[in-house]
């Protein structure tokens, strides 16, 4: 290789100044956007709870006792002993909205992971490859569409019985369609673009050029699907729940604890408020995060 | 030039491209060869077919372009029909391709230094490390300071210039043939073209490269290359060795362009900047006769005709009118 002499010819260019503390200003960047932080900040909150949670809890969410049916919560009466009060069999109802959440967070999190490889997948090699397989997959898309997804959920829990992974199949088999219109159309657009063309001229195969150039470049456009997607499924899960056909007793599941709680609505309306408002906050903080992705990632918003 | 000399050798390429209006005729016709370590520059105008032939040398075309020759060979070999594979192997390991935007030719969302080593490791068996020393030797060779700490950066945390570097170091990473530069100037301010374009020239003579390079800049051009192909409307309308052709242009559209070439140091020249009357026929459908014919100040009847390429002893032309005093066509 050439002599330092030779490279020494060569014109030299100051270092730019400013780059060392990149990493640092990405952290800042990220925090100061009030939806990462405050949406980030309540889901971590909300993940902390429900995996350490179940276990600072005292009681388990499965014993009954008919003594203590329908203790109010502690800010209406109740005693410290059940902090967020007992259901109508007597268990405590703070274990069992921490269990709940394990539940409703395990729905989510398993529907996207399906829905969002099969939904970025299509979506990937319609718009990389085009053709008669674009074409395949748009119809798949709108045929997606076309369908209830409530509708379909209930029809096959009904016909197949409730099952969690039934329900977590059906979910994700049902919410992949905006994975695939966003990775589609992004690759599209990322398909002709010149480093791209400068993969391939370097000799990178379809699968490199997908793997190592399309997919790192709209995994945070499908981030954000993803937050707005678990939202979803969360709700979808607990009104399948609430309707019978999702989670099964004695399973805490909020959806189905508001099912339980609707007889004791006027005298103990705790126990319907409480778990729909830990699943409103859920969903808020998923979305809010969703959206300070959306913010923070968006090339446009960069240096700002 | 022999053929057995020859690196790259192009002989009767058409690409056509579908259109609204019909099928695009972009390159009609185009034959040249680039010998070893020899440095060949594509010169014409935005639209001319310049980059459609360096894509169609790796078929990389667009979708939907129809790539047709007599012959396309790389050395002895025919490229013209084989594999993707066999071009797989080709691309980026003997036949290195430099782009025009260097904003936007690497990948932002990895560093520089991954980009480098994954071409390298994709043409050899090399480990990691083998691989990451040579990417910081070849960032080195192109002149970029500290290049230890930049093989972690990512992209948008160079400056242009400093991205057209490491695109030609992406180029050399397995020390190829051929070089195919497409306008890789352009995009860059005037002091950084002078310096990528002083690195090119060092960098060619001392890997022995041979280069293809695309460019609208005649300055560019008469600085670096051995030989000038002129384009004009996806023909080749002169061919010739660099001192021939600055020293005599015989084209009427070569004239023309140099004419349109403002000169600092042109003494009793203070006439305006001449201008080539016309624009550049469209190249929908099929074209008879000369393409420069409508603006030509030349042109008469017989004009119309089949125009070939005529060589006069190695300066050839596509044009009837020319006559180079006491060489024979």
């Amino acid at each position: 290789m050439a002599s330092e002499a030779e490279t020494g010819a060569l014109p030299r260019l100051d270092a730019t100044p400013g780059v060392a503390p990149a990493r640092r200003t990405t952290l800042r960047r990220w925090l100061s956007n009030s939806g990462v932080s405050i949406g980030g900040g309540l889901f971590l909150v909300i993940l902390f709870l429900t995996l350490i949670g179940p276990f600072l809890v005292p009681h388990s969410p499965f014993d009954q006792s008919l003594v203590s049916r329908l203790r109010p919560p502690v800010w209406s009466g109740g005693t410290a002993e059940h902090p967020f009060g007992t259901d109508y069999l007597g268990r405590d109802y703070l274990a069992r909205l921490l269990w709940g959440g394990r539940i409703s967070l395990l729905i989510g999190f398993c529907t996207i992971a399906v829905a969002g490889i099969f939904g970025t997948t299509i979506g990937v090699l319609a718009g990389y490859f085009g053709g008669t397989l674009d074409f395949a997959v748009r119809f798949l898309i709108m045929v997606r569409l076309a369908l209830p997804a409530v509708l379909i959920a209930l029809a096959v829990a009904f016909i197949a019985g409730p099952s969690l992974k039934l329900l977590i199949i059906v979910l994700g088999l049902l919410l992949w369609d905006r994975f695939a219109v966003v990775a589609r159309a992004t690759t599209m657009q990322l398909r002709t673009s010149e480093f791209v063309i400068a993969a391939r001229a370097t000799g990178a195969s379809n699968l490199t050029i997908l793997r190592r150039d399309i997919l790192p470049n709209i995994v945070n456009q499908l981030i954000v699907i993803a937050t707005v997607e678990l939202a979803n499924a969360v709700l979808i899960a607990a009104a399948l729940s609430f309707l019978g056909l999702g989670v099964q007793p004695p399973m805490p599941d909020w959806g189905l604890m508001i099912a339980e709680g609707k007889q004791y609505l006027l005298f103990s309306p705790y126990l319907i408020t409480l778990p729909g408002a830990a699943m409103m906050v859920l969903v808020l903080s998923v979305n809010l995060l969703g959206d300070g992705i959306r913010d923070v990632t968006d090339p446009e918003a960069r240096g700002r | 030039m022999s053929a057995e000399s020859a690196v790259l050798s192009i002989d009767g390429l058409e690409v056509s491209l579908p259109h609204r209006e019909g099928v695009v005729h972009a390159v009609r016709g185009v034959s040249f060869e680039i010998g070893r370590g020899e440095t060949v520059c594509v010169v014409g105008e935005s639209g001319c077919g310049k980059s459609m032939t360096a894509m169609a040398v790796l078929n990389l075309l667009p979708r939907g372009a129809r790539r047709e020759a007599r012959a396309l060979r790389w050395r002895d070999e025919d490229i013209l029909n084989a594999g993707e594979r066999r071009m797989r192997d080709l691309r980026g390991d003997r036949i290195g391709m430099i782009f025009q935007e260097p904003l936007t030719a690497l990948n932002p969302s990895l560093p520089i230094g991954e980009q480098l080593m994954e071409v390298y490791r994709r043409h050899r068996p090399a480990q990691k490390r083998e691989a990451h020393a040579r990417a910081l030797d070849m960032l080195g060779q192109v002149g970029i300071p500290n290049p230890e700490e930049r093989l972690s950066q990512y992209p948008y945390q160079l400056s242009g210039g400093l991205r057209q570097r490491v695109v030609i170091a992406m180029a050399l990473m397995c020390e190829p043939e051929l070089i195919i530069a497409d306008e890789p100037t352009t995009a860059l301010d005037v002091t950084i073209q002078a310096q990528i374009l002083r690195l090119l020239i060092d960098l060619k003579d001392r890997f022995g490269l041979a280069l293809l390079l695309i460019t609208h800049d005649l300055a560019v051009a008469s600085r670096i290359a051995d030989r000038i192909v002129v384009m004009y409307a996806g023909e080749v309308v002169e061919e010739a060795p660099t001192d021939a052709f600055f020293a005599r242009p015989l084209h009427p559209y070569a004239r023309g362009l140099l004419g349109c070439l403002p000169s600092a140091h042109g003494g009793q020249n203070d006439a305006p900047l001449q201008v080539i009357p016309g624009t550049v026929p469209s190249l929908i459908g099929e074209m008879n006769g000369c393409a420069f014919l409508e603006r030509c100040a030349f042109a008469d009847a017989a004009c119309s005709g089949t125009i070939p390429l005529t060589d006069f002893g190695g300066h050839k032309v596509r044009c009837i009118k020319a006559k180079v005093p006491g060489v024979a066509p």
